[in-house]
């Protein structure tokens, strides 16, 4: 019973925080921002932080993740001097335009957006949401505070973030790579608030980087909208490699109008809690949505990837595919829904999501659920939870091979189905290089690290 | 080169070997035939270290050297090869990479040079040939893909490559049509040398006619019953195991 009671105190610990740094959330935030806070908090209050009951948050509890003290940050603080110099780019070869958002802020400065083409747009949501409001106008039409206690939480506490505008036909030839730094002195709480539109036949390339510099608690909620336009192309890829003692929330909307095409990519390397939320609509005809993650844990790591695929329109396709690599004692999750609506006929709809567990204490959910109520169309879904093949790492073995090797091999092949659908070349070796480094065993951090082995 | 001693085989409890003797000389072929079931392939899965059979009782010196405590990677580096019944499918690990790997292990292991991938693609048009593979195998993950043939093949071009010196086929001639049985048969022919020597499995005496054996084996029921010359393997074509199994 005490249990019990200690989660609601921790949401009333938040709900208690909300008021008392209310007019500080409001001061200096657009009308867009603010008209939405009071409704989502009070959406927030009625939720609470989600507990297992919560039946999409049945495998991943979040109440120790909220637990510590947390700073937040809700006004622009003096950031460092040069964030280029704090982040060693991962990806040398990766020619991208870098922008930074340090602890939830979108760094101006820092970023190098004025080498961006005519007409696209890379800035702070703070900034756009006051002085382009215009081009806000789907703000929080997909993230709907009363579907998710934590998007709810995100629409009260948000104040920044990025905003991407790519306006029709302009098609990017560099991609654009955000750096999400999370630094603070103490135990922190991001709250970040991204807003992507790619207009009709653009394209655009973007990656987003997680990571977090030096030992605290950090809890990142973060929300970001996608609007794709018709026959616009949108890759979308996130890098999240940070410490053990982060949480990290991410909750992805999209929407695509017809002839559209959206990739997204989620390679979880490194974090102690995960969750990713993946919600995509398809509102068009001729749509094509793909979404693919890996992710690679270990000691008492935990990553919960949440995906939703609604076939609103006829003709389009979506497919998804997941995987998990588990060792130690380390937990997974993947749930993923297909809901095809009654008029979406010829619907093709693809999922699958693949488990390797290492070890005898590793463990994997996994939850396809297909709602179907169009009569001609296309599902499938399937799932594995497995070890290594033995057969197969006997045949390597017998071939001179050595057991760490073929074990590394067999890994490697399983992580790399996903790792070969990543477009961008330079990204794609580097990914597979980190991978393999993830799977001997080393810190696969992209970028100089400090920590421990412990981190 | 071989030789093992009064050697008795479990698997789940169950003993498959019940005492087997067997000494394999440089430069000898020894053919082992046997009805179905009658520990053939264990006999050949042991040899090569797979772990889910337990040696009961008994000793097998390869070189001089304990075999049976040796992990499967360190028997293939010492120059002993399986050419497995039904070769797996490996999704993922491509052929090329997976044969390298094996070759520069085995180079390391004899204290050579690795190849560079230029060096190791030569080498491999080169087995290749020898095998009549076709190229685009190559590019594909490990079996993936191949038919009954191409793997059976694909072991063969494995086999020419790490230069074993005790090569242990088991049932590479099943599944396999007349001009493919050849193929197989010449790879095999082509590594034999003074030093070399080869353990062929089969149930078939047709393989026979291409890698003619120095000695015939009968294994029936975990025991060898029977030893001859290869003119054993036309007697039991003609004859059938009947007479084996009445016998014993």
């Amino acid at each position: 019973m005490s249990v019990t009671i200690e989660k609601v105190d921790l949401s009333l610990k938040y709900t208690a925080y909300y008021k008392q740094v209310k007019e500080e959330l409001f001061e200096g935030s657009s009308d867009i921002l603010n008209d939405q806070r009071n409704k989502a908090f009070q959406s927030f209050v009625m939720q609470g932080i989600p507990t297992r009951k919560n039946e999409d948050y049945k495998y991943t509890n979040l109440h120790p993740s909220f637990a510590p003290e947390f700073a937040f940050v809700h006004s622009r603080t003096d950031e460092e001097a040069n964030l280029q110099e704090i982040f060693r780019c991962d990806v040398p070869q990766l020619d991208t335009t870098l922008a930074f958002v340090y602890n939830g802020w979108f760094s101006k400065k820092s970023s190098a957006i004025d080498r961006l083409p005519e007409g696209v747009i890379l800035d702070s949501l703070e900034n756009i949401s006051k002085e382009r409001p215009e081009l806000l106008s789907k703000y929080a039409s997909l993230a709907n505070p009363d579907e998710d206690p934590m998007v709810a939480m995100n629409t009260a506490f948000a104040k920044d973030g990025f905003f991407l505008f790519v306006p029709k036909g302009v098609v990017l030839d560099k991609a654009i790579q955000i750096i999400n730094l999370m630094k603070g002195s103490s135990d922190l709480l991001v709250t970040q608030r991204n807003y992507i539109c790619v207009e009709e036949g653009a394209k655009l390339q973007l990656l987003l980087c997680d990571h977090s510099e030096n030992q605290n608690n950090y809890l990142s909620n973060s929300v970001t909208e996608v609007f794709a336009g018709s026959n616009a192309e949108v890759e979308f890829y996130a890098l999240q490699n940070q410490h053990n003692k982060a949480t990290s929330i991410h909750s992805v909307f999209v929407e695509q109008q017809r002839d559209s095409r959206v990739t997204t990519h989620t390679a979880s390397l490194h974090g102690g809690l995960i969750r990713n939320n993946l919600k995509f609509i398809l509102n068009g005809e001729n749509c094509e949505a793909n979404m693919y993650g890996i992710s690679f844990l270990d000691k008492k790591q935990h990553a919960d990837n949440f995906t939703q695929v609604i076939h609103a329109k006829p003709h389009c396709v979506s497919n998804q595919v997941y995987k998990n690599v588990l060792d130690e004692q380390s937990t997974g999750a993947f749930s993923g829904r297909i809901h095809v609506v009654r008029d979406a006929q010829k619907t093709n709809a693809f999922q699958r999501n693949n488990n390797l567990l290492l070890t005898d204490q590793a463990t994997m959910q996994t939850k396809p659920q297909l709602i179907i109520d169009a009569d001609d169309v296309k599902c499938s879904h399937g799932a594995t939870v497995g070890q290594i093949d033995e057969e197969a790492l006997f045949y390597l073995r017998a071939r001179g091979i050595d057991e760490d090797k073929a074990r590394l091999m067999m890994m490697n092949a399983f992580a790399h189905e996903v790792i070969q659908e990543i477009k961008l070349e330079p990204l794609r070796e580097r990914i597979d290089e980190l991978v393999d480094k993830r799977l001997r065993g080393e810190l696969a951090r992209c970028h100089e690290c400090s920590y421990g082995k412990d981190c | 080169m071989l030789s093992i001693k009064d050697l008795y085989v479990s698997v789940e409890g169950m003993e498959i070997l019940k005492g087997i003797n067997l000494e394999v000389k440089p430069g000898e072929v020894h053919a082992i035939m046997g009805p179905n079931g009658s520990g053939k392939s264990t006999l050949a899965n042991v040899l090569a270290g797979k772990e889910e059979y337990e040696v009961t009782s008994g000793s097998v010196l390869f070189d001089g050297e304990d075999l049976l405590d040796k992990a499967p990677e360190d028997r293939a580096k010492d120059g002993l090869f399986l050419s497995f019944q039904y070769p797996v499918e490996i999704p993922g690990v491509p052929m090329v990479n997976f044969l390298k790997s094996a070759v520069n292990e085995h180079r390391k292991h004899k204290g050579e040079k690795e190849l560079t991938a230029g060096e190791f693609l030569k080498l491999m048009r080169e087995k290749m040939d020898m095998v009549d593979m076709h190229p685009n195998l190559t590019n594909r993950s490990v079996n993936e893909g191949f038919s009954g043939g191409e793997k059976k093949k694909n072991e063969i071009f494995q086999m020419a490559l790490l230069e074993p010196r005790l090569a242990i086929l088991d049932e590479t001639d099943s599944g396999l049509d007349i001009d493919a049985l050849k193929t197989v048969a010449n790879g095999v022919n082509a590594l034999r040398s003074p030093e070399r020597s080869a353990i062929v499995v089969t149930h078939y005496q047709r393989l026979l006619d291409y890698i003619v054996p120095d000695f015939v084996h009968i294994l029936y029921k975990g025991k060898i019953v029977k030893t001859a010359g290869k003119e054993l393997a036309l007697e039991l074509e003609e004859k059938g195991y009947d007479w084996i199994k009445t016998e014993n």
